[in-house]
């Protein structure tokens, strides 16, 4: 099993690909210095009893008065700019990934019901997808957002914002993927498999599942790897806002924010770290989103 | 003609319609006005003198109704959180936004598309290959980040260029207000005119490239090759033109766009638009204003779509012959 994947096409593409190489280890990275923050980073920015205020603005390294404990400065509280990154990032990639599940499961069913279906539930569903394409996602999102929130009791607002916000997310995103899903199912419907299964009477259910399914699913892998880009941003956006999640939980987003307040007395590092981590994180996903379209494309090669 | 916009209007009613009633039942049912509005020691009479107000006691139809009335006559009530009229505040702002959105989208239209030409001809160039390296950092670069990158560099690094606001505005007519009469206006204008471009520029570069290298391989070029025509006029009398059907599509929809993520642009730079408004109104939760907002871009959406399919016909004669 390792060594057909090992063997693949796709697998030896990507070890010839410098970029993808070069992306995946970028992203692997990053991702590795998000999952074990807690046992990792230098200092726990959750902890406010570590905290000091003799500590606050301490430069990064390079300039004067920086210390190797805080390779990347410190905020005004006089917590490290790394910690608080590599935290940040947790929550970043943590509502990226659970938006864009969350996007996929709906944008997948609806396309495949749509593209099976066909008929009037074909033309609803994709009428819908439409209306709700011509509008910017982060525009959705936005409204999402403002809309569950303000329906919310106040009291549960806090606890349940990062579901909120996965949810607003992933609602912005599923149009993407039920088109593409509906476009590939349209063509496999057709196709001798899936009539033969139906003449031994399989129901039409396990037949979108077990058979059709696993033969669309291979752009959705490229427009998941993109919409995770996407979610990261959107997620970002969000809680540079102000709209996204509580200062409790702060994502790289709400670490922008906070530190965009010291742009102009020159503490300049508290929101140019977790910015170019921003730019890095989604910069290699993108990269390696183009690699997929690109190496399940063969007409492009 | 006639008959073809009949029926993109005719399309439209729906969705406008749909929309009105997304924006209604935010109106009538999300959050509850009552509390926000309220003191905190009010008292139950208080209360129920806000309720008749706001006319929460009327029945689900009849509110319904007001509501569409209201909205055709361009009244979407007050709004919850500065309890002034919605369309007037939305109205203050619109040339705001609208000004700093043009700008953009003929900045990206201006730059982006020499680019896309220049990298689809010049494939391999090394300029090309940096075009895209810049433009692939663009598509990454969120919008709020390229705005306070460009604030460090050149309001508080350079000290060139001011960070926020829209500078002095003059008023013309009885609501427009407009920054382009003087050197600061514009000044402020540069910045956030970039921020809001860069993506839509790197978007239409990146597709201009494609219909380029698409279109240069067709045989009708190869043919005006041989002919002995200029490279220039086969490039641009030729290839550019057949190109820009996809591309019009593009910023069509792009422009909706830019007036969405204005909202961002207008966040970082505190320029005082409608996409200010729209985030101090969410992080608040003012209904009001948030589904004349919904309603207004919803309109929007439309007219682009209209001129858009319009523009088809002036671009691309195949479309006038068959009809």
């Amino acid at each position: 099993m390792l060594a057909r994947a090992w063997d693949s096409d796709l697998a030896h593409n990507f070890r010839t690909s410098p970029v993808a190489l070069a992306s995946a280890a970028l992203a692997l990275i990053l991702i590795v210095a998000a999952a074990f923050a807690p046992w990792i980073a230098p200092h726990d920015p959750t902890d406010v009893a570590s905290l000091s205020l003799m500590d606050s603005f301490k430069p990064p390294l390079g300039m004067a008065g920086a210390e190797w404990s805080n390779p990347f400065g410190t905020d005004n509280q006089g917590r490290d700019v790394l910690s608080a990154i590599m935290f940040g990032m947790r929550i970043s990639l943590l509502v990226g990934f659970l938006s864009v599940l969350f996007a996929i499961v709906v944008g997948v069913a609806i396309g495949l019901l749509a593209g099976y279906a066909g008929g009037i539930i074909d033309t609803l569903l994709m009428r819908v997808a439409d209306v709700q394409l011509t509008f910017p996602s982060i525009l959705t999102a936005l409204l999402t957002d403002g809309v569950i929130t303000a329906a919310l009791p106040r009291t549960m607002r806090e606890g349940l914002q990062i579901y909120v916000i996965i949810f607003a997310i992933g609602i912005s995103l599923w149009p993407n993927f039920a088109r593409t899903v509906r476009g590939s199912t349209l063509v496999e419907r057709n196709k001798d498999y899936v009539m033969a299964a139906r003449v031994i009477g399989v129901p039409s259910w396990r037949i979108m599942l077990s058979h059709v399914l696993p033969n669309v699913i291979g752009p959705v892998m490229v427009i998941g790897t993109l919409g995770l880009g996407l979610a990261i941003i959107a997620e970002a956006t969000l809680s540079f806002l102000g709209v996204g999640l509580p200062p409790t939980q702060p994502s790289l987003g709400t670490l922008i924010r906070f530190g965009n307040d010291f742009l102009f007395s020159g503490q300049w590092w508290v929101t140019v770290f977790p910015g170019l981590t921003l730019i890095l994180m989604v910069l290699a996903i993108n990269l390696l989103g183009d690699w997929l379209r690109d190496a399940l494309n063969p007409r492009l090669r | 003609m006639f008959g073809f916009i009949g029926s993109r209007l005719l399309q439209a009613i729906p969705v406008l319609l749909v929309v009105g009633f997304i924006a209604f039942a935010l109106f009538e049912y999300v959050g509850d006005p009552v509390s926000i509005l309220l003191p905190q020691d009010h008292t139950e009479a208080q209360r129920l003198e806000l309720i008749q107000q706001l006319g929460l006691d009327q029945p689900f139809f009849i509110q319904y109704g007001r509501f569409l009335w209201t909205a055709l006559h361009g009244n979407f009530g007050n709004s919850y959180r500065v309890a002034q009229p919605v369309a007037s505040l939305i109205a203050e702002r619109l040339p705001a936004t609208l000004e700093l959105a043009i700008t953009a989208s003929v900045l990206a239209f201006a730059i982006g598309v020499p680019m896309g030409v220049y990298t689809g001809i010049h494939r391999n160039a090394v300029l090309s290959r940096l075009m895209m390296i810049v433009s692939l950092i663009g598509v990454s670069l969120p919008t709020f980040l390229l705005g306070i990158l460009l604030i460090l560099g050149f309001s508080v690094g350079l000290g060139w260029l001011p960070s926020f606001g829209r500078g002095p505005v003059v008023h013309i007519g009885t609501w427009w207000t407009t920054g382009f009469t003087s050197w600061a206006g514009i000044r402020s204008l540069i910045l956030p005119a970039i921020t809001l471009g860069m993506f839509q520029m790197t978007l239409i570069m990146r597709l201009v490239r494609a219909e380029m290298l698409e279109v240069l391989r067709t045989d009708y070029i190869k043919f005006a090759r041989a002919r002995g025509l200029t490279n220039r006029s086969i490039n641009f009398g030729h290839a550019l033109k057949n190109t820009l059907v996809p591309v019009i599509t593009i910023i069509g929809l792009q422009f909706g766009g830019i007036v969405a993520f204005s909202l961002v642009t207008e966040t970082v730079f505190q320029w005082p638009g409608m996409g200010l408004l729209l985030v101090q109104s969410v992080a608040v939760a003012d209904i009001p204003v948030m589904s004349a907002y919904l309603l207004l871009i919803a309109l929007v959406f439309v007219l682009i779509n209209l001129i858009v399919d319009l523009l088809y016909y002036a671009v691309d004669p195949r479309l006038r012959a068959r009809r």
